[in-house]
């Protein structure tokens, strides 16, 4: 009980700091108008009260982590038995994995008949950023380089098939491959100047890259039709079938579908190769992985190459899903979305970034109500799991192996 | 020197105005155990980065002749290709690829003796399977020789300070050099863990056929385990010989003890 009194005055100070700083904000309201101010006193005192209840839970939960507790203490919720058992081992075997994927598979394929055209077209979305979050994570999580310019890529991809659809009619499944081709061609451009920098420099300039990309559209008028962008663009063909709008929601779902399935396989076919060891030493230590004869070049601009190939891949896809695309899709936003989605999900985890695409995405659909408070949301959920969950909502699990006395070796961990 | 596999010749490192290497010129022959000693900020690590390619030597040549090929200069050639040709190095402080299994920084080792690429990853074509599983086995194969292998699936960081170092050199094995640079291995070991090197490096030079250069402050190790002493002080090499001559030598005393002041 001794302790309850510095505590308190703990909880009080962080209160008035809070009373302080939303001070401007939430309490005084200037009417421009009629030249009066209205003084919300009530928000004043809400804050100094929710301030002070944060704070003390806040506490317990940092001693509670300091102790080595866990947060949530579900044996007293759920039977022990089922607490022994560990998630990860048991999805670490394929007698296990393999019928929970085709399960997770067969779902996913009869969705878009279940649920409504809205429902598909908003999880679409959220596919199309798995992607994203997918091609991102080979720069980031494996790559270590802070890229903070994916959405120029992106908007390579988009632009590509926009710009050859409605002047030259070609075809979405042409422009597929030519818009990611093309992506990582701009991935490769934007490695060459950026080969010596790294951390905070590389960001930087990324970033700054994006954003010529994004003014460059904006104001080269015959090119890119400036802010007003291109529309019309065509949806998907079908061999030729005309398909109508709810038709065309089904089939653009399948085919995101079957590309998140190509980039989980290839991803982590690259993750688990010669390439994808030499892309996780130099983020551990360029300077070590160099002695030990990684060819830094090579490894940087494939990790760019590879990394951009995806965001080339979803900008055409979104270009055919909305059919109108304008520089204002592509703003720095988008790159930092896909961003937090690595961050929530877990660094390097292929699982992870798909449970992260899912709820950054999925979220503020379900909660329109909360419109306003998407970025406060998002910025609270972030310091949250940086604090009591760094590794992400599914951290990364290495590969292990078990060598056998007569040289037959077993890999355990994923694959 | 018909047998000599690493000739340094002038060699000259500025750094803007400081001169951290003045004209030092070396030759390691097949199948020694050289040590480089100084006192601290004396160049010796500035040589070995020299060497390795992290620093292109402002002036002389350095050429390598690797046992049953000719003669190179690898002066400012990139750190990755000298790797390639058969130099491998330790560091002073751990570079180790602190998150990665003790296994895969082994394997990162083998990265420049494997040949897969982009598609062969993607396709994990028959020999790209049969490859991947023969760098497992041999990974683990050189951690048994430096007795890791219980660590194997152990991320680098959590292991205790002197496996770290044996893990470096493990590492750097992985790279089948015929030279080895080993900066400091010794240091922050214990006594017996440095007993323990001792054994190993003479090891290694004799079952892998690996010249060993070595850089140490330990002179106990030093004299124990090296066959001939390199001794540098302000960029400059003062003195060279057997471990018996360079106790003797009053150069190096005085290099290390200072000078008598005549009053």
């Amino acid at each position: 009980m001794k302790k309850l009194l510095p505590e308190l005055k703990k909880s009080f100070v962080t209160a008035l700091w809070f009373v302080f700083l939303t001070f401007p904000i939430l309490v005084i309201k200037v009417n421009t108008v009629r030249n009066t101010i209205l003084w919300r006193w009530a928000n004043m005192i809400a804050v100094f009260v929710m301030t002070m209840i944060f704070s003390w839970v806040w506490r317990r939960l940092l001693e509670k982590r300091a102790r080595g507790e866990r947060l949530v203490d579900l044996s007293r919720v759920l039977p022990r038995n089922l607490l022994d058992i560990d998630i990860k081992t048991v999805f670490a075997r394929k007698k296990v994995s393999r019928p929970a994927l085709v399960v997770l598979l067969v779902l996913a394929v009869l969705f878009p008949f279940i649920a409504g055209m809205y429902q598909t077209n908003i999880v679409t979305t959220a596919l199309m950023y798995v992607i994203l979050g997918l091609g991102l994570n080979i720069v980031i999580s494996l790559g270590g380089l802070l890229q903070l310019g994916y959405a120029a890529f992106y908007a390579v991809g988009a632009y590509t098939y926009g710009i050859l659809n409605t002047r030259f009619g070609l075809n979405f499944w042409i422009a597929l491959p030519l818009g990611a081709v093309l992506a990582m061609l701009f991935g490769i451009l934007l490695g060459f100047p950026v080969l010596r920098l790294k951390g905070d420099y590389l960001a930087i300039v990324t970033l700054g890259f994006a954003e010529i990309c994004r003014i460059v559209l904006e104001n080269w008028n015959d090119f890119s039709s400036g802010p007003s962008g291109i529309n019309k663009i065509a949806r998907p063909p079908l061999f030729g079938i005309k398909l109508t709008v709810p038709q065309s929601v089904i089939y653009l779902y399948f085919i995101t579908l079957a590309l998140v399935v190509l980039t989980v396989f290839v991803v982590r076919r690259l993750e688990n190769s010669r390439l994808g060891r030499a892309w996780e030493a130099m983020r551990e230590d360029s300077v070590a992985s160099e002695a030990m004869g990684v060819n830094l070049t090579i490894t940087k601009l494939s990790a760019f190459a590879l990394g951009a190939f995806w965001a080339g891949l979803v900008g055409v896809l979104f270009a055919a899903k909305t059919t109108f695309i304008n520089p204002a899709s592509f703003t720095l936003m988008e790159s930092i979305l896909v961003l937090c989605i690595i961050v929530l999900g877990g660094m390097g985890s292929t699982a992870g970034v798909i449970i992260g695409a899912l709820i950054i995405i999925l979220l503020p659909e379900y909660l329109r109500a909360f419109t306003q408070y998407r970025m406060l949301l998002y910025g609270s959920i972030l310091i949250l799991m940086m604090v009591f969950r760094p590794g992400g909502i599914i951290p990364k699990v290495r590969k292990s192996y078990v060598f056998k006395a007569d040289g037959k070796i077993e890999g355990a961990g994923h694959e | 020197m018909s047998d000599s596999i690493l000739d340094a010749k002038n060699v000259t490192m500025n750094f803007g105005g400081l001169r951290a290497l003045n004209n030092v010129s070396m030759s390691i022959r097949q199948g020694e155990i050289v040590a480089l000693i100084g006192p601290n900020g004396a160049g010796k690590t500035t040589f070995f980065n020299c060497v390795t390619g992290v620093y292109p030597p402002s002036e002389g040549t350095i050429t390598i002749t690797p046992p049953g090929k000719s003669q190179e200069v690898i002066n400012g050639l990139a750190p990755h290709v000298v790797a390639e040709k058969g130099l491998a190095r330790t560091f002073q402080n751990i570079r180790l690829f602190q998150n990665m299994t003790v296994l895969e920084n082994v394997m990162i080792g083998r990265h420049a003796r494997l040949k897969s690429g982009i598609l062969g990853a993607i396709f994990r074509d028959g020999s790209t399977r049969e490859e991947e599983e023969k760098v497992i086995h041999d990974s683990y194969e050189i951690l048994k020789k430096i007795e890791l292998e219980k660590y194997v699936n152990e991320v680098a960081k959590n292991l205790p300070y002197g496996a770290q170092r044996l893990l470096e050199i493990a590492r750097a094995l992985a790279t089948e050099p015929f030279l080895l640079l080993l900066d400091e291995p010794a240091a922050g070991m214990n006594p017996k863990e440095t007993g323990h090197l001792d054994d190993l490096i003479v090891r290694i030079r004799d079952t892998e056929k690996v010249t060993i250069f070595l850089i140490e402050h330990d002179m106990s190790l030093v004299m124990r385990v090296s066959e001939r002493i390199y001794v540098v002080d302000y960029g400059q090499l003062i003195a060279e010989g057997t471990p018996a001559e360079i106790k003797r030598n009053p150069v190096v005393i005085k290099a290390y003890l200072g000078e008598e002041v005549n009053a």
